[in-house]
């Protein structure tokens, strides 16, 4: 997750897909967005970049930072207010983030705010009839990941190496779990909500789609195209669901591995509707 | 009606049973009007985790978090807290789907017509680590329900302590229609030991609580405006609170919605100098009854 | 992480539950429901190893004077010989029908 400065799969992929078709415009050096066509669809791309030069020397490796939590959620509710009285523009997150920031101004200035306000807004968006989609070509870390894709209506990721979901860096849960990198390796092997690799996450049922067989850090022109069919095949499906994310529990990952979410849903809403008043 | 409606620091009265010292179930028990709590999966009905056992963690029977319905200052409300006690409050598939699921509900009775308000007391670490992917997908949930709840009704965030609100959950404490703190919580994305590991101790020394409750204590919070409302450690104060927030309804516009505003503020902002003590309250919050009073 | 349980012939037929404590570091917490019949079953969950002659002191000695015939399920954190006979007290002390 260190050696990262200038790559960006996210960069890279976000080009790729809309192959100079249209402009790429960056209102932060570290947040891109493209207002492109998939297909015969008008969609907005958004991904969160490196910049190593960035005044928020924390906020350098790609993480979602103050000015890109809020610069996301401008560019997310740009959208919903351009589309007011128009088809629905799918909005796609693509997705190599770093997780948040860790730094004292980021403490100060309110980096949980920031991070929240990109959460309501692909919240909302996703509420008021817009596909959101996100595309996991890399890192989908912890509070990046819950700012900048996890509120997607379907969460698509290609499968390769370096992709991976989790809710913290490896040296820190070891640190305050208090447990060894050995025994953490072991746990992620034998529990699957603790092993981060793509594969294994998608055992729990969030994801919609794994795409399979296509390179990370080069994707060929057919690599692009299988994801764009895949991105379109998703929007297509995320218009005909519903606009909360209850599609996440019923894949057959989930009815596999996350019994017990179903168990406390199906226990607690009997419970809710047979109280008094 | 502005912020400062919801404040009551200047309350002279001595101070009455603390807040802070109740467990979770009993700061539930506080806030519910007599006569109208209706408990959740209890700790009867062991809805424990299944991730825990197996790696030799002892589980707890309600998962570390209680849900009621009820009423409160007579608002029909879902009612729910974090057990800080039980590995640090952290959320796991079933506690944080509980929240969720309390919150979806919630939402549902409202656009059927009986509107039913949310008050989160959060007192937690944010993911459960042992439980990861998980904890940090119910907790996408969480924002989910909260966003889709509070278009109709408050969602109340309360901040007391001791160990405060992190990490994914700080997104949701964010996301609350409005935020009560006491000086004694902490409100931030990170905790400083966390900051201290992966920037070092020079960004942040972990061991230095002044500076710690200097940048993420309720104080610091409520005087950049970050939150609502700072109370004392006192259930009644905190009771009158929430009545309060009640009353007034939803803000004209969500603290989490200002992204104009915060993205003016935040350039405005001198990089240079590390004790930024945060923004100059230039806005806040203005709360009033949806329909225009 | 240990299980242990025991039981113990109780007489008198209880008709509250109960629930206290929490399973933080140095606590425990105790469910405590009516037993069907006149044998009080304990179920322990504890995360400290090798402590069963302990627990069975403590509860010997709880059931020595506690006539109820109860299920006790148990979580513990931990928690001295003391803590767990104040949370046993509390238990059958508090009580909703």
């Amino acid at each position: 997750m260190d050696n990262k400065s200038n790559h960006s799969r996210a960069k890279t992929w976000l080009r790729a897909l809309v192959n100079d078709s249209c402009e790429i415009v960056a209102p932060l050096k570290s947040v891109l967005v493209c207002d492109a066509v998939l297909f015969d669809e008008h969609v907005r791309y958004l991904a969160v970049i490196p910049n190593p030069e960035n005044r928020f020397p924390r906020a350098r490796n790609g993480e979602v930072g103050l000015d890109e939590a809020w610069t996301l959620a401008e560019a997310v509710r740009e959208v919903v207010a351009d589309d007011e009285r128009q088809t629905k523009r799918a909005i796609i997150a693509v997705v190599d983030v770093n997780g948040q920031a860790y730094g004292r101004r980021e403490e100060s200035l309110g980096l949980f705010l920031a991070c929240a306000s990109a959460v309501a807004a692909y919240a909302t968006a996703r509420l008021s009839g817009h596909p959101v989609v996100s595309l996991i070509v890399g890192h989908a870390v912890s509070g990046g990941f819950l700012a900048h894709g996890y509120q997607a209506n379907r969460i698509l990721a290609i499968e390769a190496p370096e992709v991976l979901v989790h809710a913290m860096g490896k040296s820190a849960i070891a640190r305050v779990t208090r447990r060894d990198h050995d025994e953490l390796d072991k746990y992620s092997g034998e529990i699957i909500p603790m092993s981060g690799d793509i594969k294994v996450y998608a055992k729990l049922g969030t994801l919609h789609t794994l795409i399979t067989g296509v390179c990370g850090d080069s994707p060929s022109m057919a690599d692009v195209q299988r994801v764009r069919h895949e991105l379109k095949f998703a929007i297509a499906h995320a218009r005909a669901g519903s606009v909360d994310l209850s599609n996440r529990l019923e894949s057959p990952e989930a009815l596999e591995n996350r019994k017990a979410s179903l168990e406390v849903r199906r226990r607690l809403t009997n419970q809710w509707n047979s109280l008094p008043d | 009606m502005t912020k400062h409606a919801l404040v009551s620091t200047r309350d002279n009265t001595p101070l009455g049973q603390s807040f802070i010292e109740l467990r979770a179930r009993e700061r539930v028990h506080a806030l519910l009007d007599p006569g109208s709590r209706h408990e959740l999966l209890s700790p009867y009905d062991r809805v424990i985790s299944p991730w825990l056992l197996q790696q030799g963690i002892v589980a707890q029977f309600d998962d570390g978090v209680a849900v009621f319905r009820g009423k409160v200052a007579g608002h029909r409300a879902v009612v729910i807290a974090t057990e800080g006690a039980f590995l640090g409050g952290s959320i796991g598939e079933v506690s944080g789907t509980k929240i969720a699921c309390a919150l979806e509900l919630a939402c549902k009775d409202t656009q059927a017509g009986v509107p039913t308000a949310a008050v989160l007391i959060l007192d937690t670490g944010g993911v459960r680590l042992q439980e990861a992917n998980l904890g940090l997908a119910v907790i996408s949930e969480i924002h989910s329900a909260i966003v889709a709840l509070r278009r109709h009704v408050p969602v109340i965030g309360i901040v007391a302590g001791m160990v405060g609100c992190f990490g994914g959950m700080a997104l949701s404490a964010a996301l609350c229609s409005s935020l009560i703190m006491t000086r004694q919580g902490r409100l931030g994305m990170n905790g400083a030991e966390v900051i201290e590991q992966e920037a070092g101790i020079d960004e942040l020394d972990s061991a230095d609580r002044e500076l710690i409750w200097s940048i993420q204590g309720g104080e610091q919070r409520y005087s950049t405006n970050l939150v609502d409302a700072l109370v004392r450690d006192d259930v009644s104060e905190i009771k009158r609170t929430v009545a309060i927030a009640l009353e007034q309804g939803l803000p004209t516009e969500y603290r989490s919605d200002q992204v104009t505003n915060y993205l003016r503020l935040l350039r405005a902002v001198d990089t240079s100098e590390y004790l930024n003590a945060g923004y100059t309250p230039v806005s806040c919050v203005e709360y009033g009854a949806k329909n225009g009073q | 992480m240990e299980r242990l349980s025991f039981e113990y012939p109780s007489s008198q037929t209880v008709l509250h539950r109960a629930h206290v404590g929490v399973v933080g570091s140095g606590d425990l917490e105790v469910l405590l429901e009516p037993s069907p019949d006149h044998l009080s079953r304990v179920t322990v969950c504890t995360s400290a190893d090798g402590y069963s002659m302990t627990w069975k002191a403590v509860l010997d000695r709880f059931f020595l004077q506690y006539q109820g015939a109860v299920l006790l399920a148990i979580n513990d954190f931990g928690a001295t010989p003391g803590v767990v006979a104040l949370r046993l007290r509390e238990a059958v002390e508090t009580g909703t029908p």
